[in-house]
């Protein structure tokens, strides 16, 4: 089963505001790419040319991605109150 | 502007048990939570041991959500194909005798911030506290965004990530390899078919832990818990293992559930959620300052925590804490004095209870789980071990010792072995 037809199953309040920010000019020095291995929930995706894309809609704020980056590229904080993951069952 | 005796930043174990033992005392509480509701952000792996919850709620099982009480434990070796199992069954006919219960964190805590509410502190959901009032440097308040709420102490119970701690000045953030990812996926299945597939009856739950090839011999390990028409099931791994071999807890949890000892028990099941989050592992040797003016600092957020491959601590630490935290305010309160040195009581409490203690006693487990060998080699031997001893080749049988010597080959030394066996016992 794929990440992503696993996050449709799960309840989101999803913001206007984004809540984690890249910084993708800091992230052209990193060969290692922590971010890709860390996320749970794929938001960080690699693509061929080497450069990292980062959507935080399907965030589950465990916040794995800012305890790896070493680069000190990514802007983490909680999505704002009420919104981001629901948990029905957690 | 009303001055609230004390405002609680989460509402978790941690925060519901410190918002409970100061409103029942009649104090003025103020709990500030996150989430569209209370248990919407909590997420974990599934049981905690009965005491502490029974002394801050007498007989809670009687009408909380409770799924299953533990009534048998599986732990497992596992190799890519193969796996060896202890298999403890200790039946329980009630819940007042139950050693533990297996819960689902955002059904259970919904019910327990309705209790903590019903004995009067408020709690306001969807508010996210983004920093502190200070003056003179001293904490006073909280604010959620342009909105300021006072008091005379502030619990910070928000979670592993708490960004309010290193803004409070107790401690700086944490480091990936002092914490392990937890996934897991709440799967869905007949009640019939648990009680079948798991040898239950009635509301006896099961659970059981994997050591081995399901974290491709990284530290932590795989799980699955029974709750009533659901599994739990999950993988946890040192976060920065993952990191270094570039593995993705999202590919173990899916080789986890192929796994041949695990596939039949949850075929037919249907996925309903996906959750992770972080478990900060290495107890006292990563915990922050607990207390200072007019702040203390509960549950994940000080990372009390403790596993030590057979017991698993967080959400009964979490709440002992609580109550711990709101004894003390109790106390600092009659005495009028929120300064670090009335709120030091705190500490005290915890050292005099399981809490700390428990966390001293094991201390060096962190660093022994660390080991490879737990992971790859001795589940390895284990299992082949095993799969030495029951096949037949239509040749004459050696002798056990001399199957052992041979499974231990290109695995792990003798000497070896003795070490990690004295480690262990100094550890665990």
């Amino acid at each position: 089963m794929k990440v992503e037809d696993k996050l449709a199953l799960n309840k989101f309040n999803i913001d206007r505001e984004v809540h984690i920010r890249v910084e993708e000019g800091k992230c052209g020095g990193c060969d290692f790419k922590p971010c890709i291995y860390a996320c749970p929930a794929e938001c960080y995706v690699l693509h061929p040319d080497g450069h990292v894309t980062f959507s935080y809609e399907g965030c589950l704020e465990c916040g794995s991605c800012r305890f790896s980056c070493e680069k000190g590229a990514i802007d983490w904080v909680n999505p704002r109150g009420g919104f981001g993951v629901c948990y029905q069952y957690g | 502007m009303d001055i609230f005796d004390a405002i609680v930043v989460g509402a978790g174990p941690a925060g519901c048990g410190a918002a409970y033992t100061m409103a029942k005392a009649g104090l003025n509480i103020l709990v500030l939570e996150r989430g569209q509701y209370v248990g919407a952000k909590n997420m974990w792996g599934g049981a905690f041991f009965g005491p502490v919850m029974n002394e801050l709620f007498p007989g809670f099982w009687k009408e909380a959500p409770v799924e299953r009480h533990i009534s048998r434990h599986v732990i497992s070796f596992m190799t890519k194909e193969d796996c060896l199992s202890v298999d403890f069954k200790s039946p329980h006919r009630d819940y007042d005798t139950a050693p533990g219960f297996i819960i689902l964190r955002a059904k259970f805590d919904r019910w327990m911030g309705g209790k903590v509410e019903e004995a009067g502190a408020i709690i306001a959901t969807g508010l996210e506290v983004t920093d502190f009032i200070f003056e003179e440097n001293v904490i006073k308040g909280v604010k959620v965004g342009d909105e300021e709420f006072l008091a005379h102490v502030v619990i910070l119970a928000d979670g592993v990530n708490s960004l309010l701690a290193t803004k409070a000045r107790l401690r700086g953030d944490f480091k990936a390899g002092d914490l392990k990812q937890g996934v897991k996926e709440v799967i869905r299945l007949p009640r019939e078919v648990i009680e079948d597939r798991f040898s239950v009856e009635g509301n006896e739950g099961v659970v059981m832990e994997f050591v081995g090839a399901c974290t491709r011999g990284l530290p932590g390990g795989g799980f699955i818990y029974t709750n009533q028409e659901s599994l739990s099931v999950g993988v946890v791994a040192q976060l920065s293992a993952l990191v270094e071999k570039k593995v993705k807890s999202a590919d173990l949890i899916e080789d986890f559930k192929n796994h041949p000892a695990v596939r039949p028990l949850i075929r037919n099941g249907q996925t309903v959620e996906y959750s992770a989050h972080l478990i900060p592992v290495s107890g006292v040797q990563m915990m922050p300052k607990l207390y200072a003016d007019g702040i203390l600092i509960v549950g994940d957020a000080a990372a009390m925590v403790l596993g030590t491959g057979l017991i698993l601590e967080g959400a009964n630490f979490a709440m002992a804490a609580g109550a711990a935290a709101g004894e003390t305010v109790l106390q600092a309160r009659e005495k009028g004095n929120y300064t670090a040195a009335a709120l030091g009581h705190y500490e005290q409490l915890l050292k005099d209870r399981f809490v700390l203690k428990d966390l001293q006693t094991f201390r060096r487990a962190p660093h022994f789980l660390e080991n490879p060998r737990i992971y790859n080699a001795y589940p390895e031997l284990a299992c082949g071990l095993m799969r030495n001893i029951f096949h037949s080749d239509g040749k004459p049988r050696k002798n056990t010792f001399e199957v052992l010597r041979t499974s231990m080959q290109g695995k792990v030394g003798l000497w070896q072995m003795m070490t990690d066996a004295m480690n262990a016992r100094k550890a665990l």
